[in-house]
């Protein structure tokens, strides 16, 4: 049972990671790599490491992300929905 | 109290030069090299802009793709060139990789008396039940340290490139900039933050104290104290958590904080290295108050690790506190 189970998280960390490569939104890699690193937490517990696992879910997917998305709506890759318009027509206009 | 002396008097003192030698305002030279004051060299306006046509020039025809023959032949070697040394780390890694010892095999070179030693008698010399805590935190202790000093010069670097200049705030508030604006008061977002920022906390003090008793640390819980604080940062804005943790606060926390975990860690290296037996006594495995520094070493990472985070967070959203 536990190496069935093992074995789906190892695939769906292989997913994730691939994944999050090959995205095309900076916005959905954040967030695969988000789930990348929850496996990775999980995985940490079974080969029995609670240490690194703790360690693995407060950085990897709790600050690292929140930072990630700070820099996104720093670059303003993410926009709220009163100022999407705005950001279309810097797009449009790339001598801004 | 000490004695008032007059102006005169203070400024020919060794403390007012030194003081000002450190702010930068004491020019040592003056009056000793003679110097004279540099004239702004000035430009007419029809100069700057035949030189900028000149440059622009010059960089149309160096980079001329389709007439410059000799550009086009070195791009394509540079290409070669790139996938060449590629190639050949790739191959160099490679053979490196396939030279190390099988995987797990009883005769590998980590399977020495170092670990043994570590399994077997790490609880009764560093009095941590936590195998893991007792090593990091107390034989290998010099490591921690230095990780900690490199949490701490990160955020310096991270000061250096994001902060705000308080005097060039001003201007930038005028152009609709993200940094001024404060998170909005979401309702959904304060009355959760409102219910789980207290257990966030309340369990990464858990994780710090609980350390070397079980599965935590300092660095572990420090990160979770962190998340928790950027939490109430975000739904409360930065008017609230200004009101205690400002930079100030965090240069004290973290300077006092490495301190301590220098001196204590010199204090037991000194101990250790002249064979005095140190009076910290290491207490029953188990309790909390038990395995000598290790406790105190891990508050003292744990709030250098939380400062740190909180200060990321907010030198991106703000480039300020």
């Amino acid at each position: 049972m536990n190496v069935v189970f093992t074995d789906v998280l190892l695939f769906f960390l292989l997913v994730c990671a691939i994944a999050a490569s090959f995205s095309k939104k900076l916005l959905n890699s954040i967030l695969i790599f988000m789930s990348f690193s929850l496996i990775m937490s999980i995985i940490w517990i079974i080969l029995e490491s609670p240490d690194l696992a703790i360690t693995e879910a407060a950085v990897g997917a709790g600050v690292t992300t929140v930072l990630f998305f700070v820099t996104l709506k720093k670059i303003r890759e993410i926009v709220s929905t009163d100022e999407e318009g705005d950001a279309k027509d810097e797009q449009k206009d790339p001598q801004k | 109290m000490s004695k008032k002396i007059p102006r005169s008097d203070y400024e020919k003192t060794v403390s007012f030069h030194f003081k000002r030698w450190l702010s930068g305002t004491d020019d040592t030279f003056a009056g000793k090299v003679e110097m004279k004051p540099q004239t702004v060299k000035r430009k007419n306006n029809a100069e700057i802009m035949e030189r900028e046509i000149a440059k622009k020039d010059l960089r149309e025809r160096v980079y001329d793709l389709a007439n410059n023959r000799e550009l086009k032949w070195v791009g394509k070697l540079y290409n070669c060139f790139a996938v060449f040394f590629c190639l050949v780390l790739a191959v160099m890694l490679l053979f490196a990789v396939s030279n190390l010892p099988s995987f797990g095999e009883a005769s590998n070179p980590v399977n020495n008396e170092v670990s043994a030693r570590y399994i077997e008698k790490g609880m009764e010399e560093t009095g941590a039940v936590n195998i893991v805590t007792g090593m990091i935190l107390d034989y290998r202790a010099f490591d921690t340290l230095g990780e900690s000093h490199v949490l701490f010069i990160a955020t310096c670097a991270v000061l250096l490139l994001l902060r705000v200049d308080p005097k060039k705030k001003k201007e930038e508030e005028e152009a609709a900039n993200d940094r001024v604006l404060e998170p909005k008061n979401d309702v959904i977002l304060q009355t959760v933050a409102r219910f789980l920022v207290p257990p966030v906390i309340i369990f990464g003090i858990y994780v710090i104290l609980g350390g070397h008793l079980g599965p935590g640390g300092g660095f572990s819980g420090g990160a979770i104290i962190g998340a928790g604080l950027i939490l109430y940062l975000n739904a409360f804005g930065f008017k609230k958590t200004e009101k205690f943790f400002t930079a100030k606060t965090y240069k004290i926390m973290s300077v006092a904080a490495l301190g301590t975990y220098a001196l204590c860690k010199s204090y037991s290296f000194y101990t250790g290295a002249n064979d005095i037996h140190s009076i910290i006594p290491l207490g029953t495995p188990g309790n909390i108050l038990s395995s000598g520094l290790i406790l105190i070493l891990n508050i003292c990472v744990g709030i250098v690790v939380a400062g740190t985070m909180y200060t990321f967070y907010c030198m991106f959203r703000k480039g300020d506190y």
